[in-house]
């Protein structure tokens, strides 16, 4: 404190060299240091990721919290006081509920709706009030010295602990590819059982304070629960739309993209918990209506920042909440009841084997598969407790007189589904072999027919006057190509998903041939020419079909990459990001040697469709790389529809899936020797040529409609900022450079000239290759 | 059900019918009546007129009752398990006449396959304003290519077919109605 006296007798002793100011730094310090902490651990997790298959990541969060928990206990510290009601409901749950929203799997949510939101509101409703009543029997025993719970507390105990959680379920479902209705009862189960249960709490937790319940109060109760779900739903769907047509006019401030995504979708959420409705289907509906609009109108780097950022907020919530359960567990002071826990366990497994049995009894004969037991039984396994009941325990108000109670058995139930459940369902559910999916391959044959199919059962339909989804689906596909892209789009060219399959698979193809061919391209041109004559045997004009055809691919690919990555990259697995830069590695890889291989005329007559004759879709090595999407969709609405199948552990290598620019032909810069710099070039060079300003990319859109698509190199994660959108000044630049033999070469490779003479697709020119 | 005898008497060919598509005929009235409305829908449907040219057979110039309700029948739900001896027709909602009849709704001349101008035309259809002339060129081409293994330049039953064995067709070719 001297060192503050500003008295001039009382000098200080000296100029503090070192001083410390822990307190005005505490609060941020320590919400880094936890998230740092349950980051190492997930780190930790994935070193040895044989644990992570039996052992779901929830389960080594809680145990880690344990530890860290009782190290905590005995040092006699205090957990932080970060589980209030407010940080929990509006800074750890948005995320997560984001995350889930934003990769649901649009087309095959929208086939199942309805059991869905049976399945969540009436399955909540079941377990809820039957726990709730059956809890409120077992307190009237004596024994068990809880008799001054009322009905009222035990229904809010019990709509605490209905809300189900199944994030390690889903992790399994994903990993064994369960069959795709169940995975999407389960999913969208989860999703809506949190808005009902926080609305049924809500409910409750009014009721519970009340002293005499009327029965109108039950009227008003069911005509609150409406308004709160579909006042939800509207709230998001206008904030989704509003956030759309705002993205509409950002193509000049392409770096604040992201931010509009993420600010409307909290002010979703903030605006509903405002007016108390249900917030967190209004931050889902938000992101749904949204992403499919937004994700046409923001620059590729921003889609894939939105859905790293997403990810990423997600993850690290889910990773915290967790943590501090198990931390919570050992610091706080429990109320143990043997018999009251044991019951709530009992009949929390009771009453969702009931529910599900019941329920699907009731709705199968609406569904056009119907579940049978194996999916039930998935179904009813799969309701483990988390997040949600965890933090409307500690929400409680503390008027209730056996608060404490409540949250160890909440605590208990959350533990016991979460470790028995959570590591039992995976051998279960492969032991008792449910229903898998086909993990379709892709075709464009597959494509087609099912286009063709969908067509004809909504003419069926029509024809029977019988409108079930298909019928829907096609109006409400025409309503969005009519009225809503126009309005929200800003380029609004509909694209048929036929369309952007096929150009997604002719780019698939001309990576492979890249891919394949490996090292000297000559000497694999005798190969594919005579694979050529072989297929050729016909007297149709093939030849020119081959220059027609690269001459199109290579249109295609450059008019369309863009929408290609866009559109056929969505997927919806919970668990990781896609991983769509494989390809465009391949591609980029083999410059060099093709590069070094190419003269000009011999490989002309390569035939990418001949290539793909032996590089297609039969189990060769590089399909497994590509995103699995499979696209049976409508003309524009392109999700995925199951979840692809992700290794958990495989990170996506290079994050950053910048577009690619459609490059030179090589022709223009063939005297350019610099092809073996590229090889050893390092990112360095490449970042340093990179300094165009971002806006380079919004003026190149603008200028270039067509041809100019331009794409972001992909580059390693090390190499930072090598990802700027060139335009074609630039690139001359580069060339004379080039010329003038500097050492540190930029990568030869610049926007495509404008004329549209056909250039053999294949005949990029290398980028210097990133480091794998 | 108990009407269902009586009604069958009512039905020309009704218990052939009821045979063949496994569905009780009374059923199949309500839907017959709407016949007349599908005009305007099916206008809009890019491939409304290869629906309707379904129900007709070949060379006939109008559809009467049996032949709308044995196209229809196509549409349901495939049952799993029934018990089919080798007498009894194959039941028309099986997953093979589901694929005939979509077969069929490219397949206009009806020779068997799929040459690549009848594919071409359904892709126009259905694609209709989207696409350059080439695109739909270049999709055609390349399903062919996928498909087509004898070289013929069409597609043969038996390759749409193969083609097509991973969807779940059930799911995609079926309405729940008629139960």
């Amino acid at each position: 404190i001297d060192d503050f006296c500003a008295y001039p007798e009382d000098v200080p002793s000296n100029l503090p060299v070192f001083t410390m100011d822990y307190p005005r730094i505490q609060i941020p310090f320590e919400i880094t240091l936890w998230m740092l902490l349950a980051s190492f651990a997930k780190i930790g997790f994935h070193v040895y990721h044989k644990i992570t298959i039996w052992v779901p990541e929830s389960c080594l969060f809680i145990s880690i919290g344990l530890i860290v928990g009782a190290i905590m206990h005995s040092v006699h510290e205090e957990p932080p006081a970060a589980l209030s009601s407010n940080v929990f409901f509006l800074y750890m749950l948005p995320p997560i509920v984001l995350d889930s929203g934003y990769f649901l799997p649009i087309r095959s949510f929208f086939e199942n709706v309805g059991t869905v939101l049976w399945f969540a509101v009436v399955g909540t409703l079941w377990n809820s009030i039957g726990i709730g009543m059956s809890l409120f029997a077992i307190c009237h025993i004596e024994a068990f010295g809880v008799q001054d719970i009322n009905l009222q507390e035990n229904l809010l105990f019990a709509a605490i602990i209905s809300a189900v959680d199944p994030v390690a379920v889903l992790n399994v479902f994903e990993d064994i590819s369960v069959n795709e209705q169940l995975y999407i009862v389960v999913f969208g189960e989860c999703l809506f059982s949190d808005a009902v249960t926080v609305v049924l709490y809500n409910m409750f937790s009014f009721v519970a304070e009340m002293e005499v319940v009327e029965p109108e109060d039950v009227f008003l109760g069911v005509a609150r629960f409406f308004v709160v779900g579909l006042g939800g739903m509207g709230f998001g769907v206008l904030f989704g739309f509003v956030a759309a047509f705002t993205t509409r006019f950002t193509s000049r401030v392409r770096e604040i993209e992201p931010l509009f995504i993420f600010m409307f979708s909290y002010l979703a959420y903030l605006v509903a918990e405002l007016f108390a409705i249900s917030s967190i289907m209004a931050i889902v509906c938000c992101a749904l209506t949204m992403k499919y609009y937004v994700e046409e109108n923001v620059s590729q780097r921003s889609c894939t920042t939105i859905r790293h950022v997403v990810k990423m907020l997600g993850s690290i919530s889910e990773t915290l909440i967790f943590f501090f359960l198990g931390v919570v567990t050992i610091t706080t002071d429990h109320e143990w009841n043997w018999g009251y826990i044991l019951f709530t366990l009992l009949f929390t497994f009771l009453w969702r084997g009931l529910g599900v049995l019941v329920l699907t009894q009731i709705i199968n004969p609406f569904r056009t598969i119907p579940f049978n037991m194996k999916d039930q039984f998935g179904l009813a396994y799969g309701g483990l407790r988390g997040a949600i009941s965890f933090a409307l325990a500690f929400t409680l108000p503390d008027s209730i007189g056996r608060k404490q109670l409540f949250v160890t058995a909440t605590i208990a139930v959350i533990l016991f589904t979460v470790f028995l459940q959570g590591i039992s369902i995976r051998p279960l559910t492969e032991f008792i072999n449910v229903r898998r999916t086909n993990r379709d391959i892709e075709s464009i044959n597959v494509e087609i027919h099912s286009r063709l199919m969908e067509h004809t059962m909504a003419g069926v339909e029509d024809l029977c006057g019988q409108w079930s989804h298909f019928y829907w689906k096609d109006k409400f596909m025409k309503f969005n190509n009519r009225v809503l892209r126009r309005v929200l789009i800003r380029d609004s060219r509909a694209e048929s998903s036929i369309v952007a399959l096929y150009k997604k698979l002719e780019l698939q193809n001309a990576m492979e041939i890249l891919d394949t061919v490996s090292g000297d391209i000559s000497a694999a041109a005798p190969s594919l020419v005579s694979l050529e004559q072989e297929k050729k045997e016909s007297a149709k004009p093939k030849k020119t079909f081959m220059a027609q055809d690269l001459k199109n691919m290579h249109n295609l690919l450059s008019k369309n990459m863009y929408k290609i990555r866009q559109r056929t990259v969505a997927f919806t697995s919970k668990y990781a990001l896609p991983n769509d830069n494989q390809p465009r590695e391949i591609l980029i890889r083999r410059h060099a040697s093709i590069r070094r291989s190419l003269r000009p005329g011999s490989f002309q007559s390569t035939i990418p469709n001949s290539q793909k004759y032996f590089s297609l879709p039969t189990g060769q090595s590089l399909g497994s790389k590509y995103p699995s999407a499979r696209r049976n969709d409508h003309e524009t609405m392109s999700e995925v529809a199951y979840p692809t199948r992700r290794s958990r552990f495989s990170q996506p290598k290079r994050s950053s899936s910048g577009a690619m620019m459609p490059l030179h032909r090589l022709g223009t810069l063939k005297e350019v020797p610099s092809t073996d710099f590229l090889n050893e070039s390092q990112g360095e060079s490449f970042g340093k040529v990179h300094s165009k300003p971002r806006t380079g990319s919004s003026h190149s859109d603008s200028r270039f409609p067509a041809h100019r698509r331009h794409f972001d190199p992909p580059v390693d994660n090390n190499n930072g900022s090598a990802d700027d959108v060139r335009n074609e000044d630039e690139a001359e630049e580069e060339q004379q450079r080039q010329h003038r033999g500097a050492l540190r070469p930029p990568p030869s490779w610049a926007a495509e000239p404008r004329d549209d003479t056909p250039r053999n697709p294949l005949l990029r020119q290398p980028q210097w290759n990133p480091k794998k | 059900m108990g009407s269902s005898r009586s009604s069958l008497r009512r039905v020309p060919d009704g218990q052939q019918l009821l045979q063949e598509t496994g569905c009780e005929p009374e059923r199949w009235f309500c839907l017959g009546l709407r016949s007349e409305d599908l005009e305007a829908e099916l206008s809009e449907n890019p491939i409304g007129d290869r629906i309707v040219g379904a129900f007709f057979q070949p060379g006939q110039e109008t559809v009467d009752f049996p032949s709308f309700v044995r196209v229809l029948a196509h549409f349901r739900p495939t049952e799993k398990n029934r018990t089919r001896d080798g007498v009894q027709p194959e039941p028309a909602n099986s997953r093979n006449r589901k694929l005939k009849f979509a077969f069929q709704l490219y397949d206009q001349d009806r020779d068997g396959k799929i040459s690549r101008t009848e594919l071409l035309q359904v892709l126009r259809e259905m694609l209709g304003l989207q696409v350059t002339e080439e695109q739909l060129q270049s999709i055609a081409e390349r399903a062919i290519q996928e498909a087509d293994l004898d070289r013929d330049d069409a597609i043969c039953f038996d390759k749409f077919r193969k083609s097509l064995e991973k969807v779940d067709i059930d799911h995609k070719m079926s309405v729940r109605f008629l139960e």
